[in-house]
């Protein structure tokens, strides 16, 4: 029996250590001076379905991300930790995506893969911290979806059984597969790289990697097609190309701006006895506590 | 035709705070745009709920009542949306940005090609002009939102898709009655005509919502700490604190991601935002998204080792010294000089 699992991934900025040259003088993002990392919930995702690999026989888990050729690396990161494959969809057509667009091409790329049984992802990114493109991507795909996995519970009878984390309480939710659900970040962390794993896909790579490798390992690549991380451009998809990229996005950036806060002028005190008295004695007396 | 909507939160059939803070803001949109403002009731019993939306000045109450739509599945309520918006043709649809309406929009939003920002901190009213097409747009919902972790805010506009549609926190907005007589239409919807039999797939098997035990949103004081404070252990000393004055204990995303606080307590543009009285930042260094979520408050201590730290810059008192040594001394004086 076959079991295929589809984990949607993506690299992103490391915006939670911004450091103070991540803006240009301009207002615009200096993407050079933050790191790239797999976004930290599409790793709570994967997590799940490493999970669900090793109690059903015959499943599969393949990464499925859109982005710049460099991002061949979450796949690879993915592999190391389980993932059997993945899936690239690069090129500039979707470049200007806004979550609508980048559902659409998810979606296609999807249909490419064929029949999947669940497709997980996290619930979303912590660049634009929306969580659109999961719900976005089952629409575009007529299916249903479970958000803010915490757990899933059980597979059984072409049924999920998920566990959801809301903001003031828990679910527990089962519909039938195919399924897309969204894992939230209290879920189980991701397990590291398993040591074999990663010695084992060190040369995984997709085509243009390949080529700006050099071809001192052609040969490796006919005769371990494991290897192999498949790469998809836009014609690689069915697609209508008024739906990618900017034109395929409703909603248009007016402006950005750099965020500024007026400063106050504020009284310094020490950690000394008699400054912290005095301003307890003060805030009492003007009411602020007791 | 044209007007605004509003997507009803409602639990033990009270509508939620953030549903009421969006009708309050719905209302001065449409009172801009020289529209109606309407809502929209999904579930079971909700007889009562015209009483509580009335007085936000809602004219036209859209009612889906039916036993199966109760609790909230995806696909029902986006059936529902969907079709109502395909009659109505709203230009504007809010929704809260709560563990709902972060479901619900985005699959509407696919579902209509209409374009949606999650999470905006504000919405006005305003031109766009499209260089490129050498198109202006009058009247244009501007959503605004942080981005790339609170580094920049953008302004976001939907130039040619309906509904215009953004989701908001609870908290952002203010909640404020127009007429508490006020009485607008109900319309009763047949559900049958909006929702299919095959959209109930999803069933909901267990259920534990909790009242908020938390009201850190309500606290006059609060008590916060950041990644500074250094362990979960030295966060017992801001709960102390916080006792000592009767406050609440509140935390920066990096404390919440280090696991030193629960997520629940988290502060900024991707937490709660708060206008205390009194705000306490212990150990926090003051990034920007941390710093929206609660600059409005009336005084502000800031206690850091770095004494450039970028939340001094807002700050009314700077403390330079250690969470350690500090906090135990407020507690000490406080209860000292207090009578």
């Amino acid at each position: 029996m076959s079991f295929k699992i589809v984990v949607l991934a993506k690299q992103v900025p490391d915006t939670r250590n911004v450091g103070k040259d991540a803006m240009k003088a301009d207002g615009t993002v200096n993407r050079a001076a933050l790191s790239a990392i797999y976004n930290p919930e599409d790793l709570n995702a994967l997590e799940q379905a490493l999970r669900l690999k090793s109690k059903i026989e015959g499943a599969t888990v393949h990464i499925l991300t859109m982005g710049p050729a460099r991002a061949a690396e979450i796949i690879r990161e993915s592999m190391y930790r389980g993932a059997d494959g993945g899936f690239l969809l690069s090129g500039r057509e979707f470049a200007g995506s806004d979550t609508l667009a980048t559902s659409y091409a998810l979606a296609a790329a999807i249909r490419r893969i064929g029949k999947v049984d669940l497709i997980l992802c996290g619930r979303q990114a912590i660049d634009g911290d929306t969580a659109q493109v999961g719900p976005q991507v089952a629409e575009k795909l007529g299916l249903p979806q479970i958000t803010y996995a915490e757990e899933i519970l059980d597979l059984s009878d072409n049924k999920i059984t998920v566990k959801r984390r809301l903001e003031r309480g828990v679910e527990v939710v089962r519909g039938p597969l195919p399924m897309v659900v969204t894992v939230d970040g209290s879920a189980p962390n991701c397990r590291t790289r398993h040591a074999k794993l990663t010695l084992k896909y060190k040369h995984a790579a997709t085509p243009s990697e390949r080529q700006d490798a050099g071809s001192d390992y052609t040969n490796l690549y006919d005769t371990k097609p494991y290897l192999n991380i498949t790469e998809w451009g836009v014609n690689d998809i069915e697609h209508d190309i008024q739906w990618l990229g900017l034109t395929g996005s409703p909603t248009k950036v007016k402006q950005i701006e750099n965020v500024v806060f007026i400063a106050k002028e504020s009284k310094r005190l020490t950690a000394n006895d008699v400054e912290i008295e005095d301003l307890m004695k003060e805030l009492i007396a003007n009411h602020t506590i007791g | 035709m044209n007007n605004i909507f509003v997507y009803l939160e409602i639990e033990d059939g009270i509508v939620g705070d953030v549903s009421l803070e969006l009708l309050t803001k719905g209302r001065s949109l449409a009172k801009q745009l020289n529209c109606k403002l309407e809502a929209v009731a999904a579930g079971f019993q909700l007889d009562g709920i015209g009483a509580q939306v009335f007085p936000y000045g809602v004219e036209v109450l859209h009612l889906a009542d039916d036993k199966r739509l109760f609790p909230y599945t995806s696909l029902p309520h986006t059936s529902l949306l969907v079709n109502l918006f395909k009659e109505e043709k709203p230009q504007i649809a809010l929704m809260g940005a709560t563990s709902i309406g972060r479901d619900l929009g985005p699959r509407v939003s696919s579902a209509l090609f209409s374009g949606l920002t999650a999470d905006c901190t504000s919405l006005e009213i305003g031109t766009y002009e499209d260089k490129k097409a050498g198109k202006v747009y009058d009247n244009l919902l501007y959503q605004i939102r942080p981005a790339f972790g609170g580094n920049i805010v953008a302004t976001i506009v939907n130039p040619d898709c309906r509904p215009q549609m953004a989701t908001v926190r609870e908290g952002v907005m203010k909640k404020e009655i127009k007429d508490a007589k006020f009485v607008g239409k109900t319309h009763k919807l047949d559900v049958a005509k909006y929702v299919a039999d095959t959209d109930f797939v999803v069933e909901v098997i267990e259920r534990h919502i909790e009242k908020s035990k938390l009201n850190i949103k309500g606290s006059p004081i609060i008590v916060s700490g950041g990644y500074g404070v250094g362990s979960a252990e030295n966060f017992k000393l801001l709960h102390d604190l916080a006792a000592t004055l009767g406050g609440e204990v509140g935390a920066s995303r990096a404390a919440v991601d280090a696991g030193f606080s629960e997520h629940e307590r988290q502060i900024g543009q991707t937490g709660t935002t708060v206008r205390p009285k009194l705000y306490i930042a212990c150990g926090i260094s003051g990034q920007i998204q941390h710093i929206a979520g609660m600059q409005e408050s009336a005084i502000i201590i800031a206690i850091n080792n770095d004494p450039k730290a970028p939340i001094n810059q807002i700050a009314d008192y700077v403390i330079t010294g250690s969470v350690e040594e500090v906090l135990p001394k407020m507690i000490k004086y406080y209860k000292k000089n207090s009578k």
